[in-house]
């Protein structure tokens, strides 16, 4: 176990990052550590943990914006925006069931590992509500990018750069983000259908509909399960499901509503990738594909002796399978035949350390890569070999 | 006006010689040399600025772009890429030693997909182009900047293009999937794709919005989505700036998103009632238009909620629109607002900051004061949802003084934005017109930090070169190299 500085104050992580930079001595960098299972393990004698910079430093809700501390714990973050009637609006995942421990998880770590749940589809990625940052750069360097307001072009958008790269370009101490007031009313339509290529074809159908379908997930076990959300007004949503009911009737007759909590708790569970049921001894994938190409994967998946669920109208799909190279490429090449991506997501080290846990880039896309990594951590001290060996 | 590079006399000297390998390059009528066909080239948005480029070429294909970027590198040659025109922060202004890369031609729409909602097409594709191919089927492409029926998507990508419908939709860094990105040695990249997530560092969402410092977008992934069941607008009038801000605040902390929410000051309402009689009311000191989306019974009901958080601030005049003839009617005036202001001053400065909404009544007095401190009109129209401003500063360009003042008026305007806590440009860019401005919003080391970043695209600096970033920084990165 390596050393932990827990620094109280960005000043304090900066000094950090000195001192590491000038001995060309790597840091792991974390919030609570709720993430040390996801993607690459990090070799590193030290770790730098962002947990006592915590603390919301701005909310405006009649402006949208919340600012705060990236140690910040999300669930601090969730009490005081639903003081003001307002959510995340990217709805990121609760990952404990997922990857064990009892820690929440971190405004930075989210941002850093941008982590969308359901809503994605609807209302955009956890990077595309980051607004603004305060970070530290691999030379010690205390940096702004991005700002506190909603639109805003101002130079290179490196807030989107930082948000999924897992802390190996700098180390932010202070996001900002656009929040949504949350809806009054929600509402589930859970339709039998007899495959998966039916189910995406209804969640298709629904995303495709103008009713505004927040969410679109489709479930395993037999049969299937799609689920369709909408979230808006009370009389909104009773009507929309209504018209929405009647549109999808075509893809399966056994179909019902759940509303308000019960279809609350339902994508609590799909962002959490609850209905995954993943065995302790499975890894778990998270595949990206166009919605159309979600079924082919999610059947690989099966071939291989694991279970798939279907977020984002079918281009999310969650996989838990049995923890080898073969189970990994045979994923990535199902990924890869519609140009999607496959991130292997919870693995035993053995495996995170044998195979690419992000599908390699091209030559100069990756040398671009490591130009970038350099210009902003020059001594590569940054979660080295967090996202990719050597980088 | 704004100091340019000198340009380099070895490539002016080598004029000819470029010009016949072009034509190697881009066979046909794909090399422009001549300087009088040379002309229009000269400008963009921001006529304000000139210069005549070293030539212009007008590549059709992924690979042409490729090669000249090639032949660029290899002989130290300035690029700047031209969608449209249509840049208002003067994104496509040429150097003298530089090539125009045109990317009109490139005007094919290459995939559309309803089932996964996404369009592939080429840079040269207007933004309504692609919403105009999807509409039969009831889809649109979201962002929809002012000049949407010219600008194209290459350019909205480069600049991250706004527009009026944002609050709901984002902007264009959140309406995109990938891109086919074209690197100053020639390489070709492709970026993202018709999925949501791609894996690894964001390129996408860091190219998205670099005006052209860091490559060349050849083709771009969009999301489409598909239309409301409808949409109508309203209109609420009110005494004061003030007031109507406090409106805004209080239509959004209902719960309410509208899909707009637009401003408009009183000399702005004046010139479009002058300009497009859409009934307008004169005596009002500030205007919303407010858009809604939904079935008829939900506009309905939207509408009138917002009605009635609109008559807690004593409102001058309500009208709801009761159809869509009345709402293109609210909308009329709003949409012709640039070409209203136009009538009355045969020139002005769009300028292009944002503020939190909070500051919004400070702010417009603050204008007003700098109004009669510049001894110029000013207009203002903006997006009151998400705090974007447009003050329209009006001039006489055969005025070089009122120019200047116009200038240092517009200055002003955007420092005070980044003093109240916003920054410099909402969605225009800042191109070469707020080039200099990047050091009020920036620290050295943050410029520093962005100018290591384009280094690591570009290490000749042969990029759309002299814009973004203020020129003695730059000058000191060329060096480096």
């Amino acid at each position: 176990m390596s050393a932990t500085l827990a620094p109280p104050d960005e000043a304090g992580i900066a000094a950090a990052i000195v001192a590491a930079h000038a001995a060309r001595e790597p840091l792991v960098i974390e919030g609570r550590g709720t993430k040390r299972g996801l993607l690459r393990p990090v070799q590193a004698a030290r770790t730098l943990s962002l947990r006592k910079l915590s603390g919301i430093t701005l909310y405006k809700p009649a402006e949208l914006v919340l600012s705060a501390r990236a140690g910040t714990p999300l669930p601090e973050i969730e009490a005081a925006l639903a003081e003001h009637g307002q959510h995340l609006i990217a709805e990121p995942p609760d990952l404990r069931a997922l990857l064990g421990g009892e820690e929440p998880a971190t405004l930075g770590g989210i941002v850093a590992a941008n982590l969308s749940g359901p809503r994605r589809i609807a209302w955009g990625a956890m990077r595309d509500h980051v607004l603004g940052v305060r970070f530290v750069n691999g030379a010690g360097e205390v940096l702004r990018s991005g700002g506190r307001v909603l639109k805003n072009v101002t130079g290179l958008d490196l807030c989107k750069l930082l948000a999924g790269s897992y802390g190996t370009l700098g180390v932010m101490t202070e996001v900002t983000i656009k929040v949504l007031p949350a809806p009054e009313a929600t509402a589930t339509l859970i339709i039998e259908v007899p495959d998966l290529d039916a189910g995406v074809r209804a969640l298709s159908a629904g995303l495709g509909s103008p009713f505004g379908v927040s969410g679109a997930a489709l479930l395993p076990g037999a049969p299937h399960r799609a689920a369709l959300r909408l979230e808006d007004f009370a009389a909104s949503v009773s009507y929309r499901m209504e018209r929405l009911r009647e549109d999808l009737a075509r893809f399966g007759t056994a179909r019902r509503v759940i509303e308000a909590e019960e279809s609350r708790a339902f994508w609590r569970g799909v962002r959490d990738a609850v209905p995954l049921a993943a065995q302790p001894d499975h890894a778990v994938w998270r595949v990206s594909v166009r919605p159309s190409a979600g079924p082919a994967v999610a059947a690989a998946a099966q071939a291989l002796g694991g279970r798939a669920l279907l977020d984002w109208g079918g281009g999310l799909v969650w996989v838990a399978a049995p923890a080898t190279v073969a189970t990994h490429d045979a994923l990535a090449a199902a990924a890869a035949v519609s140009g999607g991506t496959c991130t292997l997501f919870r693995a035993p080290d053995s495996l995170r350390l044998t195979v690419d846990v992000l599908p390699a880039e091209p030559a100069p896309l990756a040398a671009i890569g490591a130009r970038v990594k350099a210009a902003l951590d020059p001594a590569g001290i940054l979660n080295p070999g967090r996202m990719r060996a050597g980088l | 006006m704004i100091a340019q590079p000198a340009p380099k006399p070895e490539i002016l000297a080598r004029r000819a010689e470029i010009l016949a390998a072009l034509s190697t390059l881009v066979p046909g009528d794909g090399v422009i040399g001549d300087p009088t066909r040379l002309k229009p080239y000269e400008t963009d948005g921001l006529p304000a600025y000139r210069q005549v480029p070293l030539a212009v070429v007008l590549p059709r294909t992924t690979e042409q772009v490729a090669a000249v970027l090639r032949y660029c590198h290899v002989n130290g040659i300035r690029v700047v890429p031209r969608g449209a025109g249509t840049s208002l922060s003067g994104g496509a202004l040429p150097l003298a030693d530089s090539i125009v890369i045109g990317l009109m031609r490139m005007n094919r729409i290459l995939d559309i997909d309803l089932d996964d909602r996404f369009a592939v097409v080429e840079a040269g594709v207007t933004n309504i182009g692609i919403t105009k191919a999807v509409e039969g089927d009831g889809f649109f492409y979201a962002p929809d900047p002012s000049s949407q029926l010219a600008c194209m998507i290459g350019g909205n990508v480069m600049m991250n293009s706004g527009g009026a419908h944002c609050l709901k939709y984002g902007v264009t860094a959140n309406n995109l999937l990938g891109l086919k990105f074209v690197t100053i040695e020639g390489e070709v990249i492709d970026i993202g794709g018709a999925h949501l997530d791609a894996a690894g560092y964001d390129w996408l969402g860091l190219i998205t919005g670099s005006e052209g410092q860091l490559g060349i977008v050849t083709e771009v992934t969009v999301r489409i989505l598909r239309g409301p069941e409808g949409a109508r607008a309203m209109l609420a009038a009110f005494k004061g700036t003030e007031i109507a801000g406090a409106a805004v605040d209080a239509i959004i902390g209902s719960g309410i998103i509208p899909v707009a929410l637009e401003f408009m000051d009183k000399p702005c309402i004046h010139a479009c009632e002058a300009f497009a009689h859409a009934g307008y009311p004169l005596d009002a000191e500030a205007m919303l238009i407010i858009e809604v989306e939904g079935s008829t019974a939900e506009q309905d009901d939207l509408l009138n909620r917002i009605k009635a958080i609109c008559e807690r601030f004593d409102p001058i005049s309500l009208k709801v629109a009761d159809s869509v003839e009345q709402s293109l009617a609210i909308w009329k005036g709003r949409k012709g607002a640039f070409g209203a202001v136009g009538r009355i001053s045969p020139d002005y400065l769009c300028m292009d900051g944002t503020i939190p909404t909070s500051e919004l009544p400070h702010v417009l007095k603050r204008i007003g004061e700098m109004s009669v401190q510049f001894d110029l009109k000013v207009a203002n129209v903006f997006h009151a949802g998400d705090g974007n401003l447009h003050p329209l500063i009006m001039f006489d360009a055969n005025d070089p003084d009122s120019f200047r003042r116009a200038e240092a008026f517009g200055a002003a305007i955007l420092t005070l934005c980044v003093e109240v806590g916003g920054c410099l440009t909402g969605e225009h860019g800042v191109g070469v017109e707020k080039r200099d401005l990047m050091t009020v919003q920036f620290t050295a080391r943050e410029l520093d930090q962005q100018r290591a970043l384009k280094s690591a695209f570009d290490p000749q600096w042969l990029l759309n070169t002299a814009k973004v970033f203020p020129l003695q920084g730059a000058s000191v990165a060329m060096a480096a190299e």
